[in-house]
């Protein structure tokens, strides 16, 4: 019972949030509702008991790519004075593009049988995954050294490069 | 763990959040105001400001950024696998040895390139 309070309470939280990013006419005050989204979807993380994903969703989104994302815009453009309307020519296209993904999205997991049951979610499942990471993940797991190591590599040809 | 283990983080929440809003609110309503320009700076006991905050970032910045979030995800990765080490023995430790080694080569080239130094 508090934990479909708590649910509702976070989605409703999630999407208000989501909506700001969309709807807010300065950028950087959208980066800032995107760090509460994310936040929202972590709780929800947590409250499905994916203990893992929830601190990965806290480190990765909330602590390093929401920096990113700051830092970027604050990097390609002044972010005062810059408050157009988030609303351009397009926008029509775009709410019928998004309107279609979303019922091709509701119509396919109308379909699928996702199981009835759900699992209870083991003692260590974290020690699971990282069992899983070195056994039959393996090699998804080094290639994501190799794209980690591309990012690194392109991210300093990009900006250093043409820097000096 | 079950969510009923995450009630003191909510409590501490709302505990926590209140006495922060009651903190700025406070001393707004109640406190005496009589601004002046030095009080108004945005650090009043720092450096004078030259510039305006808002305008337009070195990309050093967002080297460092990307650098971190690079590292951040190594960090993710080596979090579960330090956990059951224990089970894996010798060939889990080759494998993330593999991952930090590919990794490595990054890092020593980011090094090489002087990304780390401040220009």
């Amino acid at each position: 019972m508090a934990q479909q309070a708590l649910f509702l309470i976070m989605a409703v939280f999630t999407l208000g949030m989501a909506l700001g990013t969309v709807t807010s006419r300065n950028i950087f005050h959208s980066a800032l509702f995107l760090v509460g989204s994310f936040a929202g979807v972590a709780v929800i993380y947590f409250l499905l008991e994916a203990e893992f994903v929830g601190v990965a969703q806290i480190i990765i989104y909330i602590g390093a790519i929401a920096t990113l994302i700051i830092f970027a815009i604050m990097l390609s453009r002044s972010v005062t004075g810059q408050n157009g309307s988030p609303m351009n020519r397009q926008w029509a296209f775009a709410a019928l593009g998004a309107a279609l993904l979303f019922a091709a999205l509701a119509w396919l997991f109308s379909r699928v049988d996702f199981g009835s049951t759900a699992q209870p979610v083991p003692e260590d499942a974290i020690a699971l995954i990282g069992a899983g990471l070195v056994t039959e993940y393996v090699i998804p797991f080094e290639v994501a050294s190799i794209l980690l190591l591309v990012a690194l590599v392109g991210a300093i040809l990009i900006a250093r490069e043409r820097h000096s | 763990m079950t969510s009923a283990d995450y009630l003191p983080i909510l409590i501490l929440i709302l505990i926590a959040a209140p006495f922060a809003g009651i903190a700025i609110l406070l001393p707004s309503v109640l406190g005496p105001k009589n601004p002046n320009r030095m009080k108004q700076e945005a650090i009043e006991s720092g450096m004078i400001p030259f510039a305006d905050a808002r305008r337009r970032f070195p990309v050093q910045y967002y080297m460092v950024a990307v650098l971190f979030i690079i590292f951040d995800i190594e960090v993710i990765f080596l979090f579960p696998w330090a956990v059951s080490l224990n089970q894996l023995k010798i060939f889990g430790l080759i494998e993330m040895g593999v991952f930090l080694g590919i990794l490595l080569i990054g890092y020593l080239y980011v090094w090489k390139k002087g990304a780390f130094e401040w220009e």
